[in-house]
């Protein structure tokens, strides 16, 4: 076979595939599934994703304080590139351990 | 068919390294021959060559080909004009690595958007008369020298050019292979095709396919 | 047209031909520049999804969240808030919300509680999201003790966990009732974390939250337009710490290629002469260059767009998770709605195709207007 007949039709197809794969997708669709969460969003007033949940303000930013970053998980560094690239200080967990030790039954 | 009238050619024209290779060159070559220009290294026949097969511009003086000034033209027509009149065998064969010899025969076919099969058909058929269709498929750095120059004639011809120009074309080849090569001259005198060489192979300029042999030094014409 | 096709195929021949003698290197070189796309592509596709997903989901969250500011940090909501705020005009539904956060050493993470009423959970009981459950092991009918932060134990009985397919919204959740959250975290009675409201008329809602901020100067309203506002800058180029990262292989990518393309060594340039002189103009050079930069750089444009539609959308962005991740230890497993935004494709095509195209033809076209005779002179 020619060789530009093979690279144009393997180039061509793989256009179409493309094509035939992100179409669908640029079109707004509804989703079954969207709509329960949207649905679950209005019941519990849910205001933010739970994608990052180690601070109150990566956990809820449209919600958290305006003016500090304090972490809630002992872990959790600030919501700045440095807090994502270095490894958060392992003997701050310690100082959360009393909390479950040394606890009583409340009633 | 070839006319020139007072050619001169400068290299560094305005520089300090100015360098005059043509004095003034008049000559006329006739249609169906086989002319050899000898000379030094150095004497200008290469660079009358490549005037005559439009690959450079004189610095002064007029060319007619086929009755039509050809010197003033720009390069676009040059490109036209070399590509449809003139075939050329380097002294390096100038193959392109890695492509088979098919390949490369079929190169200067592609500017004028002829379709491959016939491209192909016309290589296969130059490859048979020049006796090397075993070797259509090799890359050319695997061909013997004798095999090479046989691509690089046959990429000449892919167009049917009128003019076969040829550069030293016996340089790189033993007595054996130059003997040869004076045999597909004449196979190409008698198809009709004019064919200007270079050399100072004796052998070469005293042979029986030569028809003219004109003789250069210092960039003038010795003997005509 | 013909004539020009042909040609054109020509020029695709040849640049294949050439491109086959240096098969390991070019290859090679197509699947780093596809990898590079891939990875552009799926942070594209992921963000934009999310970004959709958020904006769609979220478009039913409270209408207006009124906080109360001490110190800069929100505090308790009194009970006279409720009351005042009622009495606003225009003001519709108002509901005292109550919600915190919990940290589990069990699993070192922060889970979100959050009260319902007690109609909906009773009380020792609790439902839980999807995410804690499995980090867990949690199912429904087993019990899980949480010491609160006075240090008192309690148990709770899982009575459900919350729908998989919402681990996005609810990957932390802990929903109990009234009374269990305001013992657990002994939250003083009528006080709340805030207050959620909807208005009569939803061109009002700003006027009656610049009414509320004057009536009450401690509280901070929050519109729904401002969460909305808050997920559409999610991911924008500045929080782009994957870029950061990538940065990195861009350049080394650019390096990779200007070097490939731009090197033009001595062969290459004797044979941009041999085609000179066998009668090849420069505007074929340029083009058959052309279409090595063209078929390279489309080919991995698509393979690599391809790719990351599988990876995002079938593989749940997997490259990713570990950077979005962070240090969070519970995180939501989700598919995302395949969501695709044409303009940021083709912004994508364009950086795709043009910087190679011109590392490809710049130094071209130095060598393509050499003399002709050149060869012939050597």
């Amino acid at each position: 076979m020619r060789p530009s007949s093979l690279a144009l039709s393997l180039l061509l197809l793989l256009a179409l595939t493309c094509l035939f794969v992100l179409a669908p997708a640029s079109a707004p669709s509804t989703d079954a599934r969207r709509d329960a969460n949207r649905a679950m969003v209005e019941r519990y007033g849910i205001t933010d994703l739970a994608l990052f949940t180690e601070a109150r303000y990566t956990r809820h930013p449209s919600q958290a304080d305006l003016h500090s970053a304090f972490q809630d998980h002992p872990g959790a560094l600030e919501h700045f590139p440095t807090g994502s690239l270095l490894q958060p200080h392992r003997p701050i967990l310690t100082q959360y351990a009393p909390l479950a030790r040394e606890t009583t039954p409340s009633d | 068919m070839i006319e020139l009238a007072d050619i001169r050619k400068a290299f560094n024209q305005g520089h300090t390294n100015e360098y005059w290779a043509l004095h003034g060159i008049s000559l006329k070559l006739d249609a169906g021959r086989v002319t050899a220009f000898r000379g030094p290294s150095g004497s200008g026949k290469t660079t009358l060559l490549t005037i005559i097969g439009c690959l450079a511009k004189p610095t002064s003086g007029r060319i007619r080909f086929k009755g039509e000034e050809i010197s003033g033209l720009p390069e676009r027509f040059l490109t036209d004009i070399r590509r449809q009149s003139f075939g050329f065998v380097f002294q390096q064969f100038n193959l392109i690595k890695g492509l088979s010899a098919l390949d490369n025969i079929i190169l200067p076919g592609f500017p004028s958007g002829r379709p491959r099969a016939e491209l192909l058909a016309n290589a296969a058929s130059l490859l048979d008369r020049l006796k090397l269709s075993h070797r259509s498929r090799a890359r050319v750095e695997w061909l013997s020298g004798g095999e090479q120059q046989r691509v690089a004639i046959a990429r000449a011809l892919i167009n049917d050019p009128e003019v076969i120009i040829a550069d030293e074309p016996t340089a790189n080849l033993d007595t054996a292979l130059s003997l040869e090569f004076m045999g597909i001259l004449e196979d190409l005198t008698a198809l009709g095709k004019t064919v200007l060489l270079t050399s100072h192979d004796p052998l070469v300029v005293e042979s029986q396919a030569v028809h003219r042999v004109i003789a250069m030094r210092d960039g003038r014409l010795t003997e005509t | 047209m013909r004539l020009w096709l042909e040609k054109q195929r020509h020029l695709i021949d040849f640049t294949l031909a050439s491109l086959a003698r240096r098969k390991t290197k070019n290859i090679g070189l197509l699947l780093a520049y596809m990898l590079l796309v891939f990875v552009l592509a799926s942070l594209m596709l992921f963000t934009h999804a999310l970004r959709s997903e958020a904006a769609y989901v979220l478009a039913s969250s409270p209408e207006v969240i009124v906080q109360r500011m001490v110190a800069g940090r929100h505090d308790l909501v009194p009970p006279d808030y409720l009351e005042r705020i009622g009495r606003v005009r225009g003001v519709q539904k108002m509901q005292g919300r109550l919600w915190g956060y919990y940290y589990d050493p069990v699993l070192n993470a922060n889970y979100t509680f959050m009260a319902r009423p007690s109609g909906e959970i009773a009380d020792g009981g609790i439902m839980v999201g999807n995410a804690l459950a499995r980090e867990r092991g949690l199912s429904t009918g087993n019990t899980i003790s949480f010491r609160s932060y006075s240090g008192k134990l309690f148990t709770f009985e899982v009575l459900a966990t919350l729908s998989p397919d919402s681990e996005l919204l609810s990957a932390d959740l802990v929903l109990l009732s009234e009374n269990d959250f305001r013992r657990f975290f002994e939250y003083p009675a009528g006080h709340f974390t805030d207050i959620a409201m909807s208005v009569a008329n939803p061109q009002e809602v700003r006027n009656i939250a610049a009414k509320l901020g004057k009536m009450l100067p401690d509280s901070r309203p929050i519109l729904r337009e401002e969460i909305l506002r808050t997920y559409e800058s999610l991911f924008d180029w500045r929080e782009g710490i994957v870029l950061t990262v990538l940065a990195g292989a861009i350049l080394a990518f650019a390096i990779l290629a200007w070097e490939k393309a731009s090197g033009l060594s001595a062969e290459e340039k004797r044979e941009i002469g041999i085609l000179k002189a066998i009668g090849w103009e420069t505007s074929d050079i340029i083009r058959m260059k052309s279409w090595e930069g063209l078929l390279i750089s489309i080919t991995a444009f698509l393979g690599g767009v391809l790719a990351a539609y599988v990876h995002v959308f079938h593989f749940g962005a997997a490259v990713f998770e570990p950077v979005l991740k962070g240090w969070s230890v519970l995180y939501p497993k989700f598919k995302l709605l395949p969501t695709v935004d044409g303009l940021q494709l083709i912004t994508l095509l364009f950086f795709t195709v043009f910087p190679y195209m011109a590392a490809v033809l710049v130094p071209i076209w130095r060598a393509a207007i050499a003399d002709p005779d050149t060869v012939m002179r050597a």
